[in-house]
């Protein structure tokens, strides 16, 4: 078995003989970054969620450095879309509940120094101590973010973490993800819905394809394609646009989207 | 902003003015035929030879309603002197009243031990909401004084028989809340868990406690009302202490004075029960 996270033959099927998606397998090498793109509808969340172990999948397997993933775990941390803070803890009380939950034995000098450190890694030591309600979404997204990087999981799943937040907001967290994943060679999977987020991020973007009714029968959804990111690693959301190949494989990904992911 | 014109301000001064107004009417309705009886402007001799003739002057059996001034020093009376015990038919009304807040204390408290652990596995096993479902519905809207003579007869003592009553009353609206706000604890916060592999324990403590505690205190809330309606009437029954029998004592003896002092007693009490869930409610509240 190759890879570091080997994806084989994943499928969900709700009504018998129409999977939503079937035969979905690729892989996943230590400190890469894989985007998955797709509409609505087509199966990401439901392969993020058996990735996490939160969902079962109808068909296929999942391994994680060849041992099967069947429940959720501390290795594979998780970035929920609509950040999942519990609202009656503090920011501090949010990350140490997960550091604790990781390292039952430490301790609590050693919790908080931890926290401390994740929650300064998000550019957040000034709120450390406001509950929830009292910080915006971006920065409620960002405490979501250090809680997963804070019990140092060997990977990391986002589910669309950025889809609630404004452009502005947007790009500066996708800044600082990118530079935090860099820095710890974390291993990502991330859904996505915007193609220039996946191009700024990903090594490999996985282009999935909705399930559709063609003229020669049910057709399930799946992997339609996957792409390379041809863009130097080193790049930036600013100077992203001048770059080399940029436009080219923006103008692939959008036609695929728009053309072939979805049957009209 | 000066201080009078704001609202807190206005509605107090309406309260006491209300407050005022209504005393005057009992003023006015109680008057004439009391005024009579006033022992206003008499010597103590004068008293004293009036109370040897049977003819008490401030005496709440003298005929007709009390007036505002035998109300206020029966009040006085009690007030300052709330914990005498001249015998089993004779105690200050704060002894009365311990009796009284000691059954609910009791009796919410042990409906808290059932109500709170069932209300968890309800809550998460749908399997036991459907099988408990129908014993609750039926269960529930029975009057708790029903249980009564259920109760004495195989308990065989009445003060036991009153914490029951009240443990009866107080479990179902703790067990209903309590259920249901398990129930709904956010599917998000319990996916959060999973994926850090909190054990069962841990995550019924600081996951799901915390997140139904609102709906959990509002049913304890709720509870406690009712158990405060209740036990009057539940004391009235099994009689010997209590504020519920001091009222149905007091009214053998025909001092309405004493009956409203009581009546006012539980109102007051009732309100602060309230005002201290009020309290803890907002204490475990949390805004999303």
């Amino acid at each position: 078995m190759e890879g570091f996270l080997t994806i084989e033959g994943l499928g969900k099927t709700y009504v018998p003989g129409k999977p939503v998606f079937a035969d979905v397998s690729f892989t996943l090498e230590r400190g890469e970054f894989v985007c998955i793109i797709g509409h609505s509808g087509c199966g990401k969340t439901t392969i993020l969620n058996v990735l996490a172990g939160l969902d079962s999948a109808s068909s296929g397997y999942v391994f994680m450095e060849n041992r099967q993933v069947s429940g959720p775990s501390l290795e594979r941390g998780v970035v929920f879309q609509s950040h999942a803070l519990m609202p009656w803890l503090t920011v501090r009380q949010n990350i140490a509940f997960a550091v604790v939950s990781r390292w039952p034995d430490w301790p609590r000098a050693q919790v908080q120094a931890h926290v401390e450190k994740f929650v300064a890694m998000v550019g957040l030591s000034a709120a450390i101590d406001q509950k929830p309600s009292q910080l915006s979404g971006g920065m409620k997204q960002r405490v979501g973010i250090a809680r997963a990087f804070a019990i140092q999981p060997k990977m990391l799943l986002l589910d669309e973490p950025f889809g609630a937040l404004d452009a502005l907001t947007r790009g500066s967290i996708q800044d600082e993800l990118l530079g935090i994943v860099r820095e710890t060679q974390q291993s990502v999977f991330m859904i996505t819905h915007d193609v220039d987020e996946a191009i700024l991020l990903a090594d490999r973007i996985l282009l999935m394809r909705n399930s559709s009714e063609t003229g020669a029968g049910y057709l399930p959804g799946g992997i339609a394609e996957v792409l390379t990111n041809p863009l130097p690693r080193q790049r930036a959301r600013a100077s992203l646009h001048r770059l080399e190949g940029y436009y080219a494989l923006r103008n692939h990904i959008v036609d695929f989207l728009v053309t072939r992911a979805k049957a009209h | 902003m000066p201080a009078w014109r704001s609202l807190n301000f206005r509605a107090g001064l309406l309260s006491v003015l209300i407050l005022l107004l209504l005393l005057g009417v009992w003023s006015i309705a109680a008057g004439p035929t009391a005024s009579a009886n006033s022992s206003a402007g008499m010597t103590p001799e004068q008293i004293e030879y009036a109370k040897m003739m049977g003819k008490d002057p401030g005496s709440a059996k003298a005929s007709g309603f009390p007036t505002l001034g035998q109300m206020g020093s029966t009040v006085w009376g009690h007030l300052s002197h709330p914990f005498y015990d001249n015998g089993p038919n004779d105690k200050g009304f704060a002894i009365q009243l311990a009796y009284s807040l000691g059954r609910v204390g009791l009796g919410f408290g042990l409906a808290m031990l059932v109500a709170i652990p069932l209300g968890f596995v309800i809550g998460m096993s749908p399997l036991m909401r459907k099988a408990l479902d129908p014993f609750i519905q039926v269960l529930k809207p029975i009057s708790p004084l029903a249980w009564m003579p259920l109760a004495l007869y195989t308990i065989k003592d009445s003060s036991i028989s009153g914490v029951f009553v009240i443990f009866i009353c107080s479990v179902w609206p703790m067990l209903v809340n309590t259920a249901f706000g398990v129930a709904s604890v956010k599917r998000e916060w319990l996916n959060v868990a999973s994926t850090l592999e909190v054990g069962p324990v841990r995550k019924a403590f600081l996951v799901i406690l915390p997140a139904a505690a609102p709906t959990i205190l509002t049913g304890m809330r709720i509870s406690m009302g009712i158990a405060w309606l209740v036990i009057v009437a539940a004391e009235m029954l099994v009689g010997g202490t209590g504020i519920g029998y001091f009222v149905w004592n007091e009214w053998n003896n025909l001092s309405l004075t004493n009956v409203i002092f009581a009546i006012v007693v539980i109102g007051v009490v009732g309100m602060l029960l309230d005002l201290a869930f009020a309290q803890l409610q907002k204490a475990v509240t949390y805004v999303e």
